[in-house]
């Protein structure tokens, strides 16, 4: 059996604002990946620890509150301490350009701003692993 | 040929010459997805009873709006949304607003104080005074409205789970610049059933959440008469990707829950109900949304008149603020944003808004910056001053394709409350996931369609500029607003009188677990400085936390 | 991008109780192939301890905030958990959307709860096709007490009970459950029938429908009689009582020697099944069925030759020694 690509989709921050995310988990799984979503309200903590478990290969976080700049340094740190690194980082949401600059300087692979096409986002995820399959 | 048969002859040979030329390839319905007919004609409001269907602005069923003069006699209420950073940081954005011809205030909290979190509470960090201003106790409050007259304005304060104690700060705010409860007009979201449904800002569950709107009903007609108690918002399930039918629908049905709710409490419906009002979203598609307002204001009005028994005419009016659609705003060529704004604010003051926001240009890039919020500003100016719009009252009506949209929007409503009324009502209905799922198919259903460019934005998937570089200036929040609000957090502790302050909350509690009205007692605690979450806190010890049921 | 693996390696960090290990592991078994095969031999020797309790019953009556509720009350009593949760593969796309962590995820800073969604990928329905063996994992991993849960739809749901040594059964009161339960055969396997939404004014009715519906089934005097619960998840109401009759279950297994036996019954179907599942794929793919099905078939279109001849004809090829 070939190998699915598995994906934690999780919306840190206290804001309730889940559209985006489940769309784009609709999306991923309508493209054939296996998604594990976490629903509302995630800490770094909850999120890490989970994508650890669901051994995904990638993680999705959609963030509208402002908060990115404490949520995804410390969602990075705490995979890197967990000895996942590996596992590929993207978000979504309203962050102003020059912290996605700064955002992909630690690691985050891609930030999709609204309005993005959820092909688009299928896309970046089987072109980083379709040389495997 | 006239009369009939010259109508019967005339439309055959439209329709016999009707696409002969090749039509576009272009999908031709509503941003909800609705059909809508090549042409709308006298046969399609077929029976049109004028006095029944319409009524003259200020009469029954008010289809034509809730006033007699409508804007000649009072525009709408220009009140831009706006809180970032400190409650000092806001006070000054206040000022700049007022100062450049605002009418009326309306709070954005930050997400901790939306969700009840004190700013120094673990799950705060970095979300302090970033999607609105940050309010701890009443010393924010006050801070808030420094040298602003409380009396000589009104206030809207988007607040739900927590807004009896938002309400319990400002009203004690006031109490202390000597400003009496009865002189001090505003409003209060304080709108949690669409919370369950939509925007899932939410703390307690719903029957202790139904108790403290009650508390809050029957408080304020008795102390606070011009308070707005509920603005019963479908702003919100809009923006959840709602189409413009549901957004209608489920936000009546909250409107009626609540009603309910009240009169089940003993109160009588027409002591309450004139305080209700209401906060649609002003959508794209122009001439749907303008039958939805007009709907709205005749379905209230006649179930209001004969559902629930209302006597007094300020009942069963709807009166409404409209929020132009976030969601509709593109983050490429944020500056095209300025004309959808236009395009929708026009939208709801042809539907005969009481008030109404206008979204800054860079809302998808960040907070508005102070010359976006100007612009926003100065396009409800130009409705209202250039395009002689308000001249009349209701332009649109009697046209045959909004008066047939009108009706088609109040159809669609009433075959949702049937669904409804069959789940048992509206709480039963969220418990079972009806309208998350209602609105979850629909959300995607657009996102497919937008992706399949049936449905077009300029800018996203048409009319692309490659390498775009986007040049407006942007709002940044300074980190240290967070540290600064954790300070002022601790002095507050520090300065009040702790044993004052745990007194006032134990009471709180013993009143929440019994059945006394909550308010009194929440404006002891605001007035000995307790803090917001410190109220939550003792509130969930009685009413526990709700748990969102699952719906993909 | 994605890091490959070296097993020995894994099994190594898996003994040293590495989650990321672990989790890497249950990933190859769920891939099959003769890595998880590899996998499996590391790590059956330390198997034996693990309790495995089964949750079935139809979507949306509160399984996942049910055994959320149930890992509360069993982390009191230090009982080390696994959850594997499974959700349906799309027959459509082959993908899934995996949703029960969303009620466990207070569990998170919780080391020693380990929660692993499970998509059912080419199972008909149910429960994935490597439960046993992720089940196998947790319990080598040192955990106490194995939660699966099922999709909770379809005939398949029957397969837990080849699976699990406690077969729970979650209902709920509305749209008549218990009719359901009773006609998809739940109601041979459940050792405890769970009506959940204990507030719900039809609770004790439905409750009271099932108890008389067991009544029914001849039980023999020393045997479990299967018990029913009124819980309310969401208030978590009756949710202790519930632990305890988990409990009583498993004591009642040990103390009949039933657990031993049920142990071997889970062991011997397995054996069964795997070589079952093995010999089915073996023939699916063997050359000469193709070529002789590829000649022959016409001969059956055409009315000169009856299905049960060709399979003989088929049968003569494949030898079992």
């Amino acid at each position: 059996m070939s190998r699915k690509i598995r994906v934690l989709v999780a919306k840190p921050g206290l804001d309730g604002h889940d559209r985006g995310a489940k769309v784009v988990a609709n999306a991923l799984k309508d493209a054939g990946m296996e998604i594990i979503y976490t629903g509302l309200h995630q800490t770094a903590e909850m999120i890490a620890e989970s994508a650890v478990q669901e051994d995904v290969d990638v993680v999705g976080l959609s963030i509208l509150s402002g908060a990115h700049m404490t949520m995804f340094p410390r969602v990075m740190d705490l995979l890197r301490e967990k000895g996942a690194e590996h596992i590929m980082v993207f978000g979504g949401g309203i962050i102003p350009e020059e912290d996605v600059e700064k955002l992909e300087k630690i690691g985050v692979s891609r930030i999709f701003g609204p309005g993005t096409d959820t092909g688009k986002i299928v896309e970046f995820i089987n072109g980083r692993f379709q040389d495997e399959d | 040929m006239s009369g009939k048969k010259g109508f019967e002859e005339g439309k055959r040979k439209y329709l016999d010459s009707f696409g002969k030329g090749g039509l576009l390839d272009v999908d031709f319905t509503t941003v909800s997805g609705a059909p809508v007919e090549n042409l709308y004609a006298s046969d399609d409001i077929e029976g049109l009873d004028y006095m029944d269907e319409l009524g003259f602005p200020g009469q029954y069923p008010y289809t034509r709006g809730v006033y007699p003069s409508m804007y000649r006699g009072r525009l709408w209420t220009m009140r831009q949304f706006a809180g970032f950073g400190t409650a000092h940081d806001t006070n000054r954005r206040y000022h700049y607003l007022l100062d450049h011809g605002q009418t009326g205030l309306s709070v954005a909290f930050d997400m901790p104080t939306i969700m009840g979190y004190d700013s120094d509470h673990k799950r705060s960090e970095g979300e302090v005074g970033r999607c609105g201003v940050a309010i701890d106790s009443l010393r924010d409050m006050e801070t808030l409205f420094d040298r602003i007259d409380l009396a000589g304005i009104t206030t809207s304060m988007t607040i739900n789970a927590p807004a009896s104690i938002l309400l319990a700060f400002y009203l004690s705010a006031g109490e202390k610049k000597g400003t009496s409860f009865e002189k001090m007009g505003g409003t209060i979201q304080n709108d949690i059933l669409k919370e369950y449904i939509a925007q899932k800002s939410w703390i307690f569950p719903p029957e202790p959440s139904l108790r403290i709107i009650t508390d809050i009903l029957g408080f304020c007609s008795d102390h606070v008469p011009k308070w707005n108690t509920i603005s019963i918002s479908g702003y919100h399930i809009r923006e959840a990707g709602s189409t413009a039918a549901q957004e209608l629908a489920f936000t009546l049905a909250d409107g009626f829950a609540y009603v309910e709710a009240g009169i089940a409490a003993g109160l009588d419906v027409d002591k309450f109900a004139p305080r209700l009002s209401f906060f649609f979203n002003a959508h794209l598609d122009f001439f749907e949304e303008i039958a939805k307002y007009r709907a709205a204001r005749r379905i209230w009005a006649k179930r209001m008149k004969e559902k629930y028994g209302a006597k007094d005419e300020k009942s069963m009016l709807l009166r409404f603020h409209t929020q132009t659609a976030g969601c509709t705003l593109t983050a490429q060529q944020p500056e095209n944003n300025i004309v959808r704004t236009a395009f929708q604010a026009m939208s709801a003051v042809l539907g005969g808004t009481q008030s109404l926001h206008t979204n800054s240009m860079d809302e998808t890039l960040a907070l508005p910056s102070e010359k976006a919020v100007r612009i926003a500003l100065r396009t409800q100016q130009m409705i209202a001053e250039e395009t002689g719009v308000i001249n009349t009252a209701d332009p649109l009506a009697g046209s045959y394709f909004v008066e047939a949209k009108t009706r088609e929007m109040e159809a669609k409503a009433e075959e949702y409350f049937s669904r409804i009324d069959e789940l048992g009502g509206v709480v039963k209905a969220i418990e079972q996931g009806f309208f998350q799922m209602e609105i979850g198919r629909a959300a995607y259903a657009y996102q497919k369609a937008v992706e399949a460019k049936k449905k077009i934005i300029i800018g996203v998937n048409a009319l692309m500029v490659e390498g775009e570089e986007i040049d407006i200036p942007l709002l940044r929040i300074d980190p240290e607003v967070e540290n600064q609000q954790v300070k002022a957090i601790r002095d507050i502790r520090a300065e009040r009188d702790n044993d004052k302050a745990a007194r006032e909350l134990e009471r709180l509690g013993t009143a929440a677990a019994g059945g006394d009205n909550l308010m009194p007692v929440m404006l002891d605690c605001a007035r000995v400085y307790c803090t917001e979450g410190e109220i939550i806190e003792e509130l969930k010890k009685v009413f526990g936390e709700y748990e969102e049921p699952i719906f993909l | 991008m994605r890091p490959g693996y070296d097993i020995p390696e894994l099994l190594e960090r898996f003994k040293k109780g590495q989650v990321s290990a672990a989790a890497r592991l249950i990933t190859i078994l769920e891939n099959g192939g003769i890595d998880a095969e590899a996998v499996l031999d590391g790590i059956f020797h330390m198997t034996s301890n693990a309790y495995r309790v089964g949750f079935t019953g139809p979507p949306g009556a509160g399984k996942s905030s049910l055994i959320f509720r149930l890992t509360k009350k069993f982390r009191e009593k230090d009982k080390k958990i696994g959850i594997i949760a499974i959700d349906p593969t799309s027959p459509f796309s082959g993908g899934a959307l995996l949703g029960d962590r969303i009620r466990m995820q207070a569990l998170s800073d919780d080391p020693e709860v380990f929660v692993r969604s499970l998509a059912s990928r080419g199972s008909l329905g149910g429960i994935s096709n490597c439960t046993d063996e992720v089940t196998d994992l947790m319990d080598a991993f040192g955990k106490d007490l194995i939660l699966i849960e099922t999709v909770g739809v379809g005939q398949s749901e029957l397969e837990i009970a080849e699976k699990a040594h406690t077969v729970v059964v979650i209902l709920v009161p509305e749209s008549g459950d218990g009719i359901q339960a009773m006609k998809a055969g739940l109601m041979e396997i459940g050792d405890i029938f769970v009506m959940n939404k204990a507030d719900h004014k039809d609770a004790e009715l439905a409750a009271m429908e099932i108890e008389d519906t067991l009544k029914l089934k001849k039980i023999a005097d020393d045997a479990w009689r299967p018990r029913v619960i009124l819980t309310s998840a969401k208030e978590d109401r009756g949710t202790g009582e519930f632990a305890g009759l988990i409990e009583e279950h498993r004591v009642y297994l040990e103390q009949s020697g039933l657990f031993l036996k049920k142990r071997r019954q889970i062991l011997f179907s397995r054996v069964k099944n795997a070589l079952m599942d093995k010999m089915e794929r073996r023939l699916r793919a063997s050359e000469s069925v193709k070529n002789i099905m590829a000649d022959r078939m016409d001969d059956v279109y055409e009315g000169r030759l009856s299905p049960f001849r060709l399979v003989h004809e088929l049968e003569k090829i494949v030898t079992i020694k």
